[in-house]
C-alpha cells in the first residue's frame, strides 16, 4: 500500500531561517495520524510542502504517490483545512459550498448540506460572522465535501473553545471511521489528539523523535501509560537540538 | 469555475455598470442641447472636461481596486491556502479571474469612452482639435483599461500587501501613461514634416514651456500653421542644410533682441509698441533669408491608425505583465 506522505531529507529555507530542515518521515495510509510537536517545530511548513501551498528547498516529498499539488486531480484527493481556517469574509455559508462545488470535480453535495443542517449554519450567513467553531466547522465541511483520500488539518482546533474543540474532532473522527480515508491532523497539545488518533509522530525541531500507532507504543513501554507522558518523553530526548 | 469565477466578476462589476449606466443616461439626455452650445473659444464645456476625466480616470480605477486586491488580498487575509488547495491547479485559478476582471475593465471602459465620443463628437467636430482629446475617446481606453488591471494584479502578486499594491499601480500607471504620451506616441507612426517659409508677421519671440518647469532658452516662436484636427508635434526652424537655428546665430542677426524693448516673452507681439513690432518683423525677414520652419505634425487621417496601434502597445503590455503574474503566483510559498 502506498503510504499517505514520504518525505525525504525535505527542507525548507524561508529568507535565512530554515523552518524545517532534513525531515525524513514517513505517513502510512488509512489511519487517523496525529502530528504533533512543540511551537516552531516545523509541522505547518511541512503540511503546507505536502499540499503544495510551499515548494521544498531541499529533499523530496510526495503525497499518495505522487510530488504535492501535481495537476487538478491530484489536488482533488488531498483535502486541507489550514491553520486558524481561513474563510472569505464576505462571501456566505452557501458561496462558500458553491465555490467548493465548482472547484472541485469529486464534490459531494448531499455531505455538504447535510452537514450543514447538522451544524445549524444559516446558507446565508456571512463567513466574516460566524463564530470560530462554525468557520472551522465550514472549513472542515469544504475540505471533507470534495471526497479527499487524504484530508490534513494543521491545528484545527488551537483557537477552539474546548466544546467547539470536542465537535470538531468527533466530526473528523467520524469521517475517518465513515469514509476510511487517511486524515493527518497537526496540534501542540496530545490530549486534542488522544481521542481519535490510532498513529502518532512526534516532530522536534525538525526531527521525527517517535512514530507508531498509538497501541504499540503504549503497549511496548510498561512505565509510561498515557500518550501525554510518552510524547512529552520522546520530545525531551534530544536536549539542545530544539529550533528555539 | 468558469460559472462561479463569472458570477463573481459580475457581482465585482455592479457598482461599475451603474456609473456608467448613470452616465449613459446623462449623456443622451445632454447630447441634444449640446447643438444650442456654440463652443466658444478658449472656454471649454464642464460636461465635456468632467467626462473627459471620468475616461481618463476609469483605467486607473480598476487597475487599484479590481487588478490590486485580486491576489494580494489572498495573500494578506490568508485565503490563499483555501483557494489554492482546491480541485483546481493555481494557474488555471488566475488564468479564469484573469481574463474575467481583465475582459470586464476592458469592455467597461470601452463602453464608458463610446458614450463619452457620441456624447462630444459635435464638440469635438466643432473644435477642430481631436488629438487633444485622444486618450479620452474612442478605442484607447480598453487598452489602458487591460493596461491598469493587470498591472494591479502585478504590484498585487509582487507587494503581497492590498494597500501598498493599490499605490503602486496608481503611480506606475500614471508615470507609463504620461511618459508614453510624451515620448512614444508621437513616434509610433512617423511624423510627416513640412517646410514653411518663415512669416515675419506671425513669428513671435520668446520662451516655451510650463511654468513650474525651467524654461527654455527664449527662441523665435512661429506661429503654428492652420492643419485643422492634426497633431503638431513640433515647429522648428532649420537651415537649408537642415541645422538648427542657433542661439548665437539669431544674437548676431538681430542685435538687441529681447534686450528690454522687445516683448519680454509670449507669443503675441499684438500689444507692443510699433516700434518693437517692426524691428521684430526685421529680424525675422533677415533670419528667414537663411531658415526656414520645419513643421512635425501626425496629419487628421492618422488618428484612427494611432488609437489601434496605442491599444495594441498596451493590450500587448497587459498580456506580458499577465505572463509576468501566472510566473510568479506560481513560486509562492
Amino acid at each position: 500500500m502506498i503510504n499517505a506522505i514520504e518525505a525525504d531529507g525535505l527542507g525548507k529555507r524561508y529568507g535565512r531561517r530554515w523552518a524545517l530542515s532534513d525531515c525524513t518521515l514517513t505517513v502510512p495510509a488509512g489511519q487517523v495520524v496525529g502530528l504533533v510537536g512543540p511551537n516552531g517545530a516545523g509541522k505547518t511548513t511541512l503540511l503546507h510542502l505536502a499540499v503544495g501551498l510551499a515548494t521544498p528547498t531541499s529533499g523530496t516529498i510526495s503525497v499518495l504517490g505522487a510530488p504535492p499539488a501535481s495537476g487538478a486531480a491530484h489536488l482533488a484527493r488531498v483535502g486541507f483545512v489550514a491553520q486558524d481556517t481561513p474563510v472569505y469574509a464576505g462571501l456566505s455559508v452557501a458561496g462558500h459550498l458553491r465555490m467548493g462545488r465548482a472547484l472541485n470535480p469529486g464534490w459531494d453535495d448531499g455531505l455538504a448540506s447535510r452537514r450543514m443542517s447538522q451544524l445549524g449554519l444559516d446558507p446565508r450567513q456571512r463567513a466574516g460572522r460566524l463564530s470560530g467553531g462554525q468557520r472551522a466547522q465550514l472549513a472542515l465541511t469544504l475540505a471533507i465535501a470534495k471526497t479527499p483520500d487524504l484530508l490534513i488539518l494543521d491545528e484545527p482546533v488551537a483557537s477552539l473553545d474546548p466544546l467547539a474543540r470536542r465537535d470538531f474532532l468527533e466530526a473528523v473522527a467520524e469521517i475517518a471511521t465513515a469514509r476510511g480515508i487517511t486524515v493527518i491532523l497537526s496540534s501542540h497539545l496530545v490530549a486534542d489528539l488522544e481521542r481519535i488518533c490510532g498513529y502518532v509522530i512526534v516532530l522536534t525541531a525538525s526531527r521525527v523523535r517517535m512514530a507508531g500507532s498509538v497501541a504499540a507504543l503504549l503497549a511496548a513501554d510498561a512505565d509510561r501509560q498515557a500518550l501525554d507522558d510518552l510524547v512529552i518523553a520522546a520530545m525531551r530526548e534530544t536536549p539542545g537540538q530544539e529550533a528555539r | 469555475m468558469m460559472g462561479l469565477a463569472s458570477r463573481q466578476a459580475v457581482i465585482q462589476s455592479v457598482p461599475a455598470v451603474v456609473a456608467i449606466a448613470i452616465v449613459a443616461i446623462v449623456a443622451a439626455a445632454t447630447r441634444p442641447h449640446l447643438a444650442a452650445l456654440e463652443p466658444v473659444a478658449g472656454q471649454d464645456n464642464g460636461l465635456r472636461l468632467g467626462l473627459g476625466v471620468l475616461v481618463v480616470v476609469f483605467p486607473a480605477l480598476a487597475g487599484m481596486f479590481w487588478g490590486a486586491p485580486l491576489v494580494a488580498r489572498e495573500l494578506e487575509t490568508g485565503t490563499f491556502r483555501l483557494a489554492w488547495t482546491q480541485g483546481i491547479t493555481r494557474t488555471r485559478w488566475l488564468v479564469v479571474r484573469l481574463s474575467l476582471m481583465g475582459l470586464a475593465s476592458m469592455v467597461l471602459a470601452l463602453a464608458l469612452s463610446l458614450i463619452v465620443t457620441w456624447w462630444a463628437s459635435p464638440l469635438d467636430k466643432a473644435g477642430m482639435d481631436q488629438f487633444a482629446s485622444f486618450d479620452e475617446r474612442g478605442i484607447v481606453p480598453a487598452g489602458y483599461a487591460a493596461f491598469a488591471f493587470t498591472l494591479g494584479v502585478a504590484a498585487g502578486v509582487l507587494a503581497r500587501r492590498t494597500l501598498t499594491a493599490m499605490l503602486t499601480t496608481l503611480v506606475v500607471f500614471v508615470a507609463v501613461r504620461v511618459s508614453f504620451r510624451i515620448w512614444v506616441r508621437p513616434h509610433l507612426l512617423s511624423p510627416v514634416k513640412e517646410a514653411l517659409a518663415l512669416n515675419p508677421s506671425s513669428t513671435g519671440y520668446g520662451s516655451s514651456g510650463f511654468l513650474p518647469f525651467p524654461t527654455a532658452a527664449p527662441a523665435l516662436q512661429p506661429a503654428a500653421p492652420d492643419l485643422p484636427n492634426a497633431w503638431i508635434t513640433s515647429i522648428g526652424i532649420v537651415s537649408k542644410d537642415g541645422a538648427p537655428l542657433t542661439g548665437s546665430e539669431l544674437a548676431r542677426t538681430c542685435p538687441g533682441l529681447g534686450h528690454g524693448r522687445g516683448p519680454g516673452s509670449g507669443l503675441s507681439h499684438r500689444q507692443a509698441p510699433p516700434s518693437v513690432v517692426n524691428s521684430m518683423h526685421d529680424c525675422v525677414a533677415r533670419i528667414g533669408v537663411s531658415f526656414h520652419e520645419v513643421v512635425t505634425y501626425q496629419p487628421a487621417s492618422r488618428y484612427w491608425p494611432l488609437q489601434w496601434y496605442e491599444l495594441a502597445l498596451y493590450v500587448g503590455a497587459a498580456l506580458v505583465l499577465a505572463g509576468l503574474c501566472l510566473w510568479r503566483v506560481r513560486h509562492i510559498g
